[in-house]
């Protein structure tokens, strides 16, 4: 599994990553975690609203942060 | 949150009116929330009034009709009091009455509206808003990128990629800028908190209806500029090669439930940042109000200073605050007599510009380029602070 979190660097996305890799690390599951910062692959994404967190290519939340729960409903 | 549990509970297939009754008592619940709300909001002043002097055992200044009056900001009798010590304990029960008064009653506003706010928006999203944009007539779309600015979400932090979507999928690039111009500007928040700082006086609906109507009309001419300057040259040539990328867009099918769950996540969100923002603007006006000698402060925005709107555009740009955190300060400055459109042409200069968003715009769009936005806001929102100093005289 694959986890993508698209961010530009703003306190949102950095909390966007630290909840996903707090979700892997709870649940024990080793999913890799890439971050996009590249405008252009975050716009090539699709994505205009940051943070943004894609599972295996596909986008589960855009423009906010997820919650803990949230992750884990997707990983588990 | 119970709306949380309910949105689990909602997702299994059930009969018809199982699945009805979580939307149901949710409404109650909200409905019992909003009375709650509203009782102890209309209480409040009698109750800070109640604990400074009843509680705290301060000294009443004058007649209790006066020392509300003291709480609403805009009254300065201690002319009349002659015993200094008397006067200092005065002065303290004044400033705990507004603290006790002040604080509480901004956070429950701020409250409500970042709550519904997050409910409307959960409606729109930039996405949405790009399909709504693309494609039309420059004019029509710098129209309602106006009125979306207003209602869409927006962190100045997405500006870059939101500006490269949008010019991507075909959005004229006028009412790119439109939007970008009116997301911020015209700020919700302020809005309300503007409309309960004017409570009382006859500038009340003026001052809201003339902050967003300007507002509007600073994003629209911004707009037209940079369509009638044909400006596409200075965006950065990369962004302008893109082609349109994928179209990703979370299609949840939000119930009702999840829609007050996303209001609560909104007060979360905004909530854990603004606090201290409000802690500091109430911290500011309170000085403002006890020490800062008038004279001194109409001496720099007094209503006859032309340079007043300039040095408020020059102080508030700069500037990075939560409107939150800006009101009590813009009020302690109203009771202290400074005209109503420096403090418009402050606020605005404030929530509107940012600097952070144009070093992330620099991103995509070259510096020249920048520096017209950011002029034509500016010039803007100067119009607006001479404009209301002249027609809102008091």
């Amino acid at each position: 599994m694959q986890i993508k979190v698209y961010g530009t660097g703003c306190a949102k996305c950095r909390k966007a990553e630290t909840i996903v890799r707090r979700a892997l690390a709870e649940t024990g599951n080793t999913a890799e975690v890439v971050r996009v910062s590249d405008l252009k692959e975050i716009v090539m994404a699709g994505v205009l609203r940051t943070p943004a967190v894609a599972v295996d290519d596909a986008m589960k939340v855009i423009g906010r942060a997820p919650t803990l729960d949230e992750v884990k409903g997707w990983i588990g | 949150m119970p709306a949380a549990a309910e949105h689990q509970q909602s997702t299994t297939p059930a009969p018809r009116r199982a699945r009805a009754w979580p939307t149901v008592r949710t409404v109650i619940l909200l409905l019992l929330g909003l009375a709650g709300w509203l009782y102890l909001y209309l209480h409040l002043a009698r109750f800070a009034d109640w604990y400074t002097y009843d509680v705290l055992g301060y000294q009443r200044a004058v007649e209790k009709a006066q020392s509300i009056k003291i709480i609403e900001g805009c009254a300065c009798l201690n002319a009349a009091i002659p015993d200094a010590q008397a006067m200092a304990a005065q002065r303290g029960g004044q400033a705990a009455a507004f603290l006790l008064y002040q604080l509480p009653h901004t956070f429950m506003l701020l409250f409500l509206v970042v709550f519904l706010m997050g409910i409307v928006r959960s409606w729109f999203s930039a996405e949405r808003t790009r399909r709504l944009l693309a494609g039309r007539h420059p004019l029509t779309a710098r129209i309602l990128a106006a009125g979306l600015g207003v209602v869409t979400p927006f962190c100045s932090c997405s500006a870059a990629p939101l500006f490269i979507g949008f010019v991507a999928a075909g959005v004229p690039l006028g009412a790119t800028f439109t939007f970008l111009v009116a997301a911020p500007l015209v700020d919700k928040i302020a809005l309300v908190l503007l409309f309960d700082t004017f409570k009382g006086t006859p500038l009340q609906w003026p001052i809201v209806l003339l902050y967003l109507g300007t507002g509007l009309a600073i994003a629209l001419c911004t707009g037209w500029l940079v369509d009638r300057l044909r400006l596409q040259r200075y965006v950065e040539a990369w962004v302008l090669a893109m082609s349109d990328g994928a179209e990703a867009e979370v299609r949840e099918r939000l119930s009702f439930n999840d829609r007050v769950r996303l209001g609560f996540v909104a007060v979360q969100e905004i909530f854990g940042r603004v606090w201290l923002f409000v802690l500091i603007g109430v911290a500011v006006g309170a000085v403002l109000h006890a020490v800062v000698p008038q004279a001194w402060l109409l001496g720099a925005f007094g209503a006859e200073r032309w340079w007043s709107v300039p040095l408020a555009v020059l102080v508030g740009v700069p500037m990075y605050a939560n409107p939150a955190g800006l009101i009590p300060v813009v009020q302690a400055l109203f009771a202290k007599g400074v005209p109503v459109g420096t403090l418009l042409a402050l606020m605005m200069a404030v929530v509107g510009l940012s600097l952070p968003e144009c070093i992330i715009l620099r991103k995509v769009l070259q510096t020249r380029l920048i520096l017209i936005f950011v002029g034509s806001v500016a010039t803007g929102i100067l119009i607006v602070g001479y404009v209301f100093n002249l027609v809102l005289s008091r």
